[in-house]
């Protein structure tokens, strides 16, 4: 059976930081990298623009053969892990084949979650989490006229402008309120629902399919209501959750995600689990949370090589904190941070500030004096210095009016003078 | 060897918020004056002023943070490149960054970031006020770092001194076409000379006497030239030794005009031999032979300035140098180089000693510093032609206590001594601008005739 001391199964952002932070202290112990791909490494987060063709399928990957080969990594491609024998130090691959390890992360990322709709089984429809995913969405788009979009987070919001820029009369049909309600409230969600309103992009808000039925190559959606939408594609992006049924029986605490400690350490002292398969500590709360977005797997990846590489510098991870890009028409959105409903009232001051003309929007939670979370719409702040402020619970002190009124160059200040 | 970086290094004490960096950078990148588009963003910050632009770092967090594989480290310049055919827009990168250093530009509606303009900052270019600065040094060690190391390893220095700095990056850049004289001080005392019949070094070096360093190094060159093969002739000698008994000889070649390179390196004293007063050492400063009691209160008389008695004997190349201005140091090494293939060149180094001097080991760089920006330590040049000019001119010189008070050997100082010290350095200072401004009259009478 060959055996790696250090075991990483996954190829993107989590495993890839991983990676990273093993060979800065480790030059030299055994690393072999698993992908369920036959292709190089490459982000999900990427996939959306391959299908809008911005993207080059041939050039998105994250590294190459030489980087592999530089840092002496055994890289594996078409090597999916199909159980997990924490007992005996080893994973089983899809083929049967097994192979051991000293020490093993598990940065296997998350998967589509498909929602319960009748009909939805015997569909055609697709997906987007994998580069062959993408490959086939970019396929089927010449032949496409109308579309539906399930679910109006950042994959199906992605998705739906670069149909309708490509030409494709599009439906998002959205179960909440707003589109991305989990990273924006109702009016800031409210100014990008314009946009793409104005763009041609129709969105069914608050609604949900009641059923789908085949109609030649694509489908026609009944709506709750009765409403009725012919299609010649279906994306179904109602939302991704981690994968963890192949760890069933290991012996691997699980509960939505794998759960973790401050050192993305799972239950098993020789495995530790990153990224958006991990479940771990949040900043704001006690309980460990899924915070599946890509600056976070950097984080916890990082932090997981370097435990395992016994790096004297490891850190405990500080807690995810939700934070998102979003750009669209031109247009870019940010958020960082949580708003004020999340957070227990005392000492909470929320300053707002929106131009509808300019389709502008800032707002800035603060609690006790430190930031909690900021969300903009077409406004600049450096997304980065906000999340390490909330992070170090820098108290604004006397900068407080300065930053409500100014937040971007206080806290470029602040930046300079903290840790720069 | 890893590579080193050029980096563009900010002094928020000497900004006034001109701007002008950030006017020259808008220029430079979209041939405008609109600030926005500046990749280099000065912010007000109480009184003063603070930065926010790429560090360049050397483990970047925006590189690992790009889905789209638009950014990465450039291992030849050290530069963070954004390549515009593979961003995506997504700005997960400003996420990434934690010092603002990649952000969005409305105007483009894409992300901006300093590229160091290819080695030649246009926001260094247009700061007047000396807050920006493109610090170079890793040209220096890239380049050293790749020449031959002619010394043995294992120097047996003490803890922190920069006398071994010092004697490996001369030799590295003077080469192995060398004789090297090593009189008794501590670097033949660290294991320059060797033991058992070896050399520390990979070069011919001998061992003087401390009298007659450069009558040998001398008669060395002569040999060597006259078998017709070009051979250097350097000494690597202390300041007791080379100020005080071997000053004879040493004025003796300098006056002939004898083809060496003299390196003096300048620890204010005998430390080697446990600390006892030189020529060298500075008024008030305790060693063993000028004790701090009831009576005594550590050297009563000032140093004698051996590098301008050096000026005086018309020299080919006189310079002072200290390791706490590295890129300084190696301008003056390669003229003194230069100089000494057909003439006599001395250089001055100094070398604040850990042991006899009774500071931190971890903090000699810093006393090396803290002697410059005080003016207690001049660095200037001279040759015969140009005459002696100012190469690191402090003008708002730090308060000399900042310097006295970390060294252990002036601890003893009452104000009187420290009021003396203040006006030697005045003299001092004085006398080198008189120097200075004479080389000015000088070249405008040239001018005249």
């Amino acid at each position: 059976m060959p055996h790696a001391h250090y075991l990483i199964v996954g190829a993107s952002h989590a495993a890839l930081s991983a990676l990273h932070a093993i060979r800065l202290h480790d030059a030299e112990g055994e690393v072999t990298l698993l992908t369920r791909d036959d292709s190089l490494p490459y982000s999900p987060t990427v996939l959306p623009y391959v299908v809008s063709g911005r993207s080059d399928p041939g050039r998105v990957f994250l590294r190459d053969e030489s980087y592999f080969a530089q840092h002496k990594v055994n890289y594996l491609r078409g090597a999916k892990v199909h159980k997990v024998n924490a007992g005996a130090s080893a994973v089983e691959l899809a083929d049967g084949s097994s192979i051991g390890f000293d020490k093993l992360l598990l940065a296997t990322g998350a998967a589509p979650v498909l929602p319960p709709v009748p009909g939805l089984a015997g569909l055609r429809f697709h997906v987007l989490r994998t580069l062959a995913d993408a490959l086939a969405l970019r396929e089927a788009l010449p032949r496409v006229k109308r579309a539906v979009v399930l679910g109006g987070g950042l994959i199906g919001m992605h998705a739906a402008e670069n149909l309708a820029k490509g030409g494709v009369q599009v439906s998002v049909v959205e179960m909440q309120a707003h589109v991305l309600a989990g990273y924006f409230d109702a009016q800031a969600s409210g100014m990008i629902e314009k946009v793409f309103t104005a763009n041609g992009v129709r969105l069914l808000l608050g609604a949900s399919v009641a059923g789908f039925t085949p109609r030649g190559e694509g489908c026609r959606a009944t709506l709750e209501d009765g409403a009725e939408i012919d299609a010649d594609l279906l994306l179904v992006a109602t939302g991704v959750a981690p994968v963890t049924d192949f760890l069933c029986g290991s012996g691997i605490e699980t509960e939505r995600g794998v759960l973790v400690d401050e050192h993305m350490r799972t239950n098993i002292a020789n495995i530790w689990a990153a990224g958006d398969v991990a479940q771990a500590r949040g900043f704001f709360t006690r309980e460990r949370v899924i915070n599946g977005i890509l600056p976070d797997a950097v984080d916890q990846g990082r932090i997981a090589g370097m435990a395992m590489a016994e790096d004297p510098g490891t850190k405990d991870y500080a807690g995810g904190v939700p934070l998102n890009t979003y750009s669209f028409f031109g247009q870019h959105a940010v958020s960082v941070g949580v708003h004020e409903s999340a957070l227990e009232q005392s000492g909470v001051e929320v300053k707002k500030h929106s131009d509808e003309a300019q389709n502008r929007y800032l707002k800035i939670v603060l609690k006790d004096r430190r930031l909690a979370g900021i969300f903009g719409v077409n406004a600049a702040f450096d997304p980065g210095i906000m999340w390490e402020l909330i992070l170090r619970a820098i108290d604004l002190g006397e900068e407080k009016l300065a930053f409500l009124r100014s937040p971007q160059d206080t806290a470029r200040a602040l930046m300079s003078k903290n840790w720069r | 060897m890893g590579a080193a970086y050029e980096t563009i290094h900010f002094k928020a004490e000497a900004c006034d918020g001109c701007n002008d960096c950030m006017s020259a950078c808008a220029q430079a990148k979209t041939q405008t004056d609109e600030h926005l588009h500046s990749r280099i963003q000065i912010v007000p910050s109480g009184e003063g002023f603070e930065l926010a632009i790429c560090r360049q770092c050397g483990d970047p967090q925006c590189v690992l943070t790009c889905p789209a594989a638009a950014l990465s480290k450039n291992a030849g310049s050290g530069v963070v490149d954004w390549d515009r055919t593979k961003c995506v827009n997504c700005l997960l990168c400003t996420v990434g960054c934690a010092y603002g250093g990649i952000a969005y530009d409305s105007v483009s509606s894409r992300v901006i970031k300093c590229d160091m303009c290819d080695g030649a900052p246009a926001c260094v270019k247009a700061c007047t006020t000396g807050a920006l600065k493109h610090v170079t040094t890793a040209r220096i060690y890239n380049e050293a770092g790749n020449l031959e190391d002619l010394f043995a390893p294992g120097l047996s220095g003490c803890q922190g001194c920069n006398t071994e700095l010092i004697m490996r990056h001369a030799l590295r850049r003077i080469g192995p076409d060398v004789v090297v004289a090593t009189p008794p001080g501590c670097i033949p005392g660290m294991g320059s000379v060797g033991y058992n019949g070896l050399t520390g070094t990979k070069v011919p070096v001998f061992h003087p006497l401390l009298t007659n360093t450069a009558s040998m190094l001398a008669g060395v060159r002569r040999q060597y030239k006259r078998s017709g093969r070009d051979v250097l002739a350097v000494a690597l000698a202390g300041d007791g030794g080379t100020a005080d008994v071997g000053f004879q000889s040493l004025s003796g070649a300098a006056e002939r005009g004898e083809e060496m390179l003299y390196i003096c390196v300048d620890n204010e004293g005998y430390m080697n031999t446990g600390m006892q007063r030189s020529g060298c050492t500075p008024y008030g400063a305790w060693t063993s032979t000028t004790p701090v009691g009831e009576r005594a209160h550590g050297k009563t008389q000032d140093a004698k300035n051996l590098p301008l008695l050096m000026v005086m004997h018309n020299c080919a190349y006189v310079a002072t140098a200290s390791t706490a201005f590295m890129e300084d140091l190696y301008d003056k090494l390669d003229r003194a180089i230069q100089a000494a293939k057909t003439g006599f060149a001395y250089l001055h180094i100094y070398s604040p000693c850990t042991t006899g001097w009774r500071f931190a080991s971890d903090q000699n760089i810093e006393v090396a510093r803290k002697a410059v920006e005080t003016n207690f330590v001049l660095l200037w040049e001279f040759n015969p032609e140009d005459g002696l000019q100012f190469t690191h001119p402090v003008e708002n010189a730090r308060p000399i206590d900042e310097y006295l008070e970390v060294l252990g050997k002036y601890r003893h100082l009452d104000r009187d001594q420290v009021a003396h010290i203040e006006r030697s350095l005045a003299h001092n200072l004085a006398r080198i601008r008189g120097f200075v401004a004479a080389r000015g009259a000088a070249s405008a009478a040239a001018g005249r005739s």
